[in-house]
Formats: structure tokens, sequence, C-alpha cells
């Protein structure tokens, strides 16, 4: 078994794209969850909107900062539409709508009826709409190789992508900090536990509510950008179970914390790599296909996924008290 | 009144009036959507001149699309089948799309000519030219030919793909005998049509109560939105298609194997997993979100074993009856007899038992039900086991109408029983019948006017609205719910 390229490739999946786009993603959901308390399971719906924003945006010839605020408008209107019907009602309303909601983006975006626009389920290809992202690059064509890394400066899977991807995520954690800590950030914490206490010092809950599911969605929104910039727009790889494994980082790292999402996603990745690359060269092929091993990898999430919650819901860096995940 | 109306959330029933009212205003919002969907169909695509192949009880289709690596459409490539019926040939036209009509169901040799696609496109995967593909009458099978470069195995270490929206991969049963291709929607609002699919809805609106009566009850007695249930009906599906084609078991006794060992596992999850969280005080947020655990793990454990095609539990073609304007195969016939007497057993349980009413009383107020004398655990163990046996039915019917079952047939159709129950009212079992057999009918109804490919889509948006206009549901009690 070879060791070093095992190892090697896990170590780069500490830094890859994908993820400092779950990050991203599980900051967005920690600002839903982790600050307000809300049950955002349509995290998915929000990037795949992103995604098909950005892209849409940029194939019809609009430059990099109008596709960027195309796809957060996007996510700002599916927030709305989203928390205008359910943000009153109990919080297990607000889960199956956001879940139905995501899954109507993917739905629709997968429809045959719209394939001009999103390329139905075969989806849009990253070449049609990566090339204003790489042109906005400073650095010069080639390859760079920091010890046994060795990637692209500006194509597909690259360095610049690396680059932008963890300062945009440094900046959402940044953000996360200074908001725990404002007046805001407080109000926030104050619904998560005890929505109609705060009702009662004369807050208006549901507008916090939504301002929260807002900017969470936009945090999601750019995620997608980033998780589609070194692949393809695809609906169906942002569906449901994308959302389970935003979910499931951010409940490893630790919800209502600043840095779980960013250790979360580290890990998960991580562990998932080790997994799959070890049984690849341990398990022979007549044993286990190489997509059982794949599968095989998900069904560890999944349990893992039940056994945080149910042993140690706050995660690795989170507060047990402070986070009363049942409080309303 | 009492027989009337089951809704273990509340003791009154709510008055008569009330509920007419509410049941109005359900049909209203049903009628506002499907108005404003009716723009949408203007600007669908045009039916193609070609005539499509419409798969019915006396024709099987086979079908396809072609598009060349930068998606457009492949325009006059020319296929050769060759099969028991001799050797056919189709065209692709302006769409990419081509099909072949069949009359002898059996297995088909696909050929492209690689000679009439576009100058530089080539296969993506050259030794799946020719293909075989098997067709049974009434049902459609797709042949595709991805064109690009060649694949270097597999999609790679990407993250779990998402089957179609319906669990129908692939082939479409008998009486689903709607195309999933928008080309053939163009059909036209026709009086033949609207009952063909209004017959389709209330069938598959009574298969799906099935599942969602099982979520509903479970919520009611323990308010846990079980995101699991999906996994339970694809086991009921996955064990039938266990029974009869790995075992080789007749259909009706693997079917009933099926059942038992589903509500077996309902039984053995509350004692194995609900129980103990209950004991330990485990929330209901945390529980739920167990459930997605479960329901993620389960369904990959489904895929590792079985893989992520379709599975056929039977796989002679099915004989169909017409009634007037609407075919109905035989099979679905039975199937909608079972259902019935199935949902009439669960209610006269609810209504005229002992354990019913104890059960009814627990979800009611589990601290009062348990001072006079009622094991909680006991009830909640009962209605375990009850949901997902019912499921398991569930699965197994579902399968049988659809021609197949999958991994992910009961995960697709996870939202639309969440849809159904929230419509009835959270809790309430009866409402969770009439509102599944309301979304049975808007999911197939809708593809009137909207693409066949996003009409789950319809059904999810009716819940959006209805938790807009009425969060208690149809036949919800009016209480404060945030």
């Amino acid at each position: 078994m070879d060791w070093t390229r095992i190892l090697t490739n896990v170590a780069g999946e500490f830094f890859a794209p994908t993820t400092a786009a779950y990050a991203l993603a599980a900051v967005g959901l920690n600002i839903h969850f982790g600050l307000t308390g809300l049950l955002n399971m349509g995290q998915a719906g929000f990037m795949l909107l992103g995604a098909y924003g950005f892209a849409i945006a940029t194939i019809a010839g609009w430059p990099l900062w109008a596709a960027v605020l195309i796809a957060i408008a996007a996510a700002t209107i599916f927030a709305l539409i989203l928390g205008i019907p359910t943000l009153k009602l109990r919080g297990d309303y607000l889960a199956i709508v956001t879940i139905a909601a995501a899954e109507i983006v993917r739905l629709v975006g997968r429809s045959t009826a719209l394939t001009e626009l999103t390329g139905a389920s075969s989806g849009l290809r990253g070449n049609q709409y990566k090339d204003t992202f790489q042109d906005a690059s400073p650095f010069d064509d080639g390859t760079w190789a920091l010890g046994p890394f060795e990637y692209a400066v500006n194509a597909s899977n690259s360095w610049w992508i690396r680059i932008v991807g963890w300062v945009v995520v440094g900046l959402a954690c940044w953000l996360v900090w200074l908001l725990i800590r404002s007046p805001w950030g407080r109000v926030l914490k104050g619904i998560r536990e005890d929505e109609d206490a705060v009702r009662s010092l004369g807050k208006n809950v549901y507008s916090y509510k939504m301002q929260a599911l807002v900017l969470g969605g936009v945090i999601g929104s750019l995620a997608g950008i980033l998780y589609v910039l070194p692949r393809a727009v695809q609906p169906d790889s942002m569906g449901r179970s994308m959302t389970f494994f935003i979910w499931t980082i951010l409940l490893l790292g630790g919800a209502a914390t600043v840095f779980g999402p960013v250790l979360g996603s580290i890990i998960f990745w991580a562990v998932l790599a080790l997994v799959k690359l070890t049984l690849r060269d341990v398990v022979p092929t007549t044993f286990l296909r190489s997509e059982q091993i794949e599968q095989f990898g998900w069904i560890i999430v999944g349990v893992a996924l039940m056994l945080l919650i149910i042993f140690r819901p706050q995660g690795i860096l989170g507060d047990k008290k402070e986070l009363a995940i049942n409080a309303h | 009144m009492r027989s009337a109306v089951l809704d273990p959330g509340g003791t009154t029933t709510p008055p008569l009036a009330r509920r007419i009212a509410a049941l109005l205003l359900l049909a209203l919002t049903s009628v506002t959507l499907l108005l404003v969907a009716t723009p949408a169909r203007a600007q669908g695509p045009v039916a193609s001149a070609t005539a499509a192949c419409v798969a019915d009880a006396a024709t099987g289709c086979i079908v396809g699309t072609l598009r060349t690596e930068a998606g457009e459409p492949v325009v006059g490539a020319v296929l050769n089948v060759v099969g028991p019926q001799g050797e056919l040939t189709a065209t692709s036209d302006a769409t990419g799309r081509w099909s072949v009509a069949v009359t002898e169901p059996g297995e088909y040799e696909v050929t492209l000519d690689v000679a009439t696609i576009p100058a530089g496109e080539a296969l993506r995967d050259p030794a799946n030219n020719p293909r075989t593909v098997a067709v049974g009458l009434g049902a459609s099978a797709a042949a595709l030919f991805p064109l690009g470069a060649p694949a270097a195995g597999g999609g790679g270490g990407d993250t779990g793909d998402e089957p179609s929206d319906s669990p129908t991969t692939g082939t479409d049963g008998g009486a689903a005998a709607v195309p999933t291709t928008p080309g053939s929607t163009g059909s036209g609002v026709t009086a033949a049509r609207v009952a063909q699919l209004t017959v389709n809805g209330l069938v598959f609106g009574t298969l799906l109560a099935l599942a969602s009566v099982g979520l509903s009850l479970i919520y009611g007695t323990t308010g846990l939105s079980n995101f699991a249930h999906g996994e339970q009906v694809s086991l009921g599906g996955i064990l039938a298609y266990v029974g009869t084609q790995l075992v080789g078991l007749p259909l009706i006794p693997s079917a009933i194997i099926a059942v038992a060992l589903g509500a077996a596992t309902g039984w053995l999850q509350d004692a194995g997993l609900w129980k103990p969280l209950r004991r330990r005080g485990v929330g209901m947020i945390q529980q739920m979100i167990v459930t997605i655990g479960l329901s993620m793990a389960i369904s990959y454990v489904f895929q590792f074993f079985f893989g992520a095609g379709p599975l056929r539990i039977v796989t002679d073609t099915p004989t169909s009856v017409s009634i007037g304007p609407v075919r109905i195969t035989t099979t679905t016939l039975w199937s909608l007899a079972i259902a019935a007497i199935v949902l009439g057993g669960v209610a006269y349980f609810l209504l005229g038992t002992r354990a019913g009413r104890a059960t009814r009383a627990v979800a009611d107020n589990p601290a009062l039900a348990a001072a006079s004398g009622i094991s909680v655990n006991g009830m909640i163990r009962i209605v375990w086991t009850l949901g997902a046996g019912l499921a398991a039915l569930g699965g197994v019917l579902i399968g049988l109408y659809f021609g197949a079952t999958s991994w992910y047939s009961g995960g697709a159709l996870l939202l639309l029983m969440f849809a159904a129950v929230t419509l009835g009212g959270l809790g309430a079992a009866f409402g969770a019948l009439a509102g599944s057999i309301v979304i049975g009918l808007v999911v197939e109804l809708s593809s009137l006017w909207i693409p066949t490919d996003m009409r789950y889509a319809s059904a999810l948006v009716i819940l959006i609205l209805v938790l807009l206009v009425r969060p208690q549901g149809i036949l919800g009690r009016a209480t404060r719910v945030g």
C-alpha cells in the first residue's frame, strides 16, 4: 500500500476548493441554525440557485461582478419567498418547506423545458462560464508546486480558485465573529434560546429571522459559485444529500462557533478521502466495486451524522450549554 | 361527528362548515395554481412534427435524445433497432429526440449509425454501441448514446448523484403511460386525457396514502418528522424484488413477506433506536436530524447491495383493460382494491378498537394517557410497526404501479408524503389520506399544462401555498402553530 500517495491526497483535501465551498455553505447554515435556530434543510437549493445565477449570467456575457450580484439577488429572493410563509410557524415547517423548495429548484433546473437556459439534467459545462473568473486572476498561467501539491495556477482546479475560496471563507468567518459579538447577533441568539422572551422585549422577531435567513442564504449562494467553478453545474449532484453533508459538517465542527464549519469541512472531506483511498488500495475490486466504495463512504457519513447528533450535538468546538437545539 | 374525521391532535372535531370551507379553499388553491401554471405551456417546447411514440397497452417505446458534447441536439442521426419485431429505423428530430414504437415486447438491439452523427463527435463509450434494451408493452425504454470524449472510468469522487425525479427510472409502468418527454405533452387538454390523468392521479394518491398515513401517525403520536420514512417505502419494494427475482417466489407470498419484514423493521427501529432516544430525553429536533442520518445511511445501503438501476418486481407485461376512455392494468386495479381495504382497516382500527382509541389518546395528550393507564411506549411501538408495515405495502404497490422499484423510489416520494401530510394537517391520519389523494391528482393533472418532468414540483408548490394560507392543513385544528 502506498501510504505516501494516500496521505498526500488526504492532505490535499485540507485546502481543496470543494472543502472551501462546503465550509462556506456551512458558515451560511451556521447563521441559520447555529445563531438563529432556523432549521434550513435546503441549503443546497441556495447553492444551486447561486450556481445557476452566476453561470447563466456569465454565459449571457455579463461581467464577473454582475454575475456574482445576480447569484446574490437570486438567493435573496429565494430566502424571502421561503421566509414569508414559514418564519411565523414552528421550526419543522421551515425544515419541510426549505427541503421542498430546494427540490423545486432542482426539478425545474433539470427539466427539459429549460434546456436552453440550464442544460437540463446534463447541466452547464464549466468551460462555458469559468473564463471571467480565470481572467480576473492577477497571476500568469502555468503550474505551481508547493511540496507534493502541484496544480495549475489559473485553469479549473487551480491555485487561484483555492486562494479566492479560502479568502472568502476567511471573510465569512470574520463576519460571523463580528456578528456574534454585535447587538444584532445577541438578538439572534436570544431568538434561538427563547423567541417569546425576545418578542416581549419589543424586538420584531420575524424581521430578525428573515435577515438571518437572507444572510445565510447569500453566503450559501457564494458557496454554490465556489463549488461549481472547478466543475460543472449539475442539478442532480446538488440535491438533498448535499444539504445533509453540510449539516453533518456543521454539527461535526460545532454549530454556533466561528471556526466549527471550517474545521468540520476539513475533517469531513479528509476522513472521507482517507477511508475511500484506503479501501481502494486494500480491498480487491472483485470484492468491492469502486462505486460500492463510494457508497460505503456515504453510509459512514449517515451513521456519523446520527451518532454525532445523539452523543455530541455540540460538535468538536461547540459548547453544549450554549447550543440548546431544542429551545423551541 | 366523531366517525367523520379523526384528529389525534384534538379532542374535538372542527365544525362541519369550517371543514367545507377549508375544502373549498383547497380547491381554489389548486385551481389558482393550475391557472398560474397555464402560461408556462405556451412557452413550453412545441411537440415535434415526427410522431413521437406514446406507450399504451399495445405499444412500447424505445426512446432517446442525442446531444453533442456541447449540448446541441444532433439532427438526422440514424438508429437501427433489431429485435423480435424485425428491423426498424429511427431518425433524430430537430431536438435530437428519436423514438421507435414496437408492438412486440422483448429485447431489442439498438445501433447508432456513427456515420450520421456530426463530424468531430464521437461516442463517449464506444463499447455501448450497439446496446440492448428490454422493452415491455405500455412502457418506455431509454437507449442513450452520450457523445463526447471517451470517459475515463466513472464520474470520480463527486458526491452521490441523485437520480431522476420520479421512480420510473427507464421504465414506465402500464397505467403511468405518460411518457416523460415534454415532446409528447403536446396532445393538449382532451376529455380522454383528463379522464386518464384523473384516474392515474387517484391511483397514485391512494398508493401514496398508504405511505403517508404511517408518516402522519408517527408524527401524531411522537411529534417526530420522520425523514427516513421514504426508505421504509423503498424497503418494501426492494424486499418484494428480492422475493420474486432473487428467491424466485411468486408475487403474492413475496409481497406478504415484504410487508411483514417491513413492519418488523418498524418494531425493531422503535425498540432499538427511538425508545432509547426518548428515554435519554433527546429532543425532537435532534431526533429529526437522526432520521436524516438514518435515511442517508439506509438509502446508500440499498445502493450498495442493489445498485442504482431500476429493479423490476415482476418482469412480465401487465394486461390492461379499458373502461371508457381510461386504460388501467389489472395489477393496478388489484393494488387499488388492496390499498382501499387496508386503509379501511386502519380507519376501523383507529376509530373502532380499544388500541386505536388508546393510540389517539396518546397523540392527544401522552401524560394524561399514561395517567389513565395506557402504555404510552406500547402504543408508540404499535404505531411504528403499523406505519412501517403500511409504508412497505405502499412500496410494493408503487413498485408494481411504476413497473420498477429502486433504492430511491421512496426517497423521491418523501416530499410528496410530507406535502400530503401537511396538506391534511400534521398528525391527522385522515387528513393524510385526503392530502395524498389531492397530491396525487395535482401531480398527474398538472402534466396537462407543465412538462411532465416538473410535475412533482407542482405538488411541492402546493405544499408551500397551503402553509401560506392555512398552515394547519385541510383537516387540521386551527391553533397557533408558531
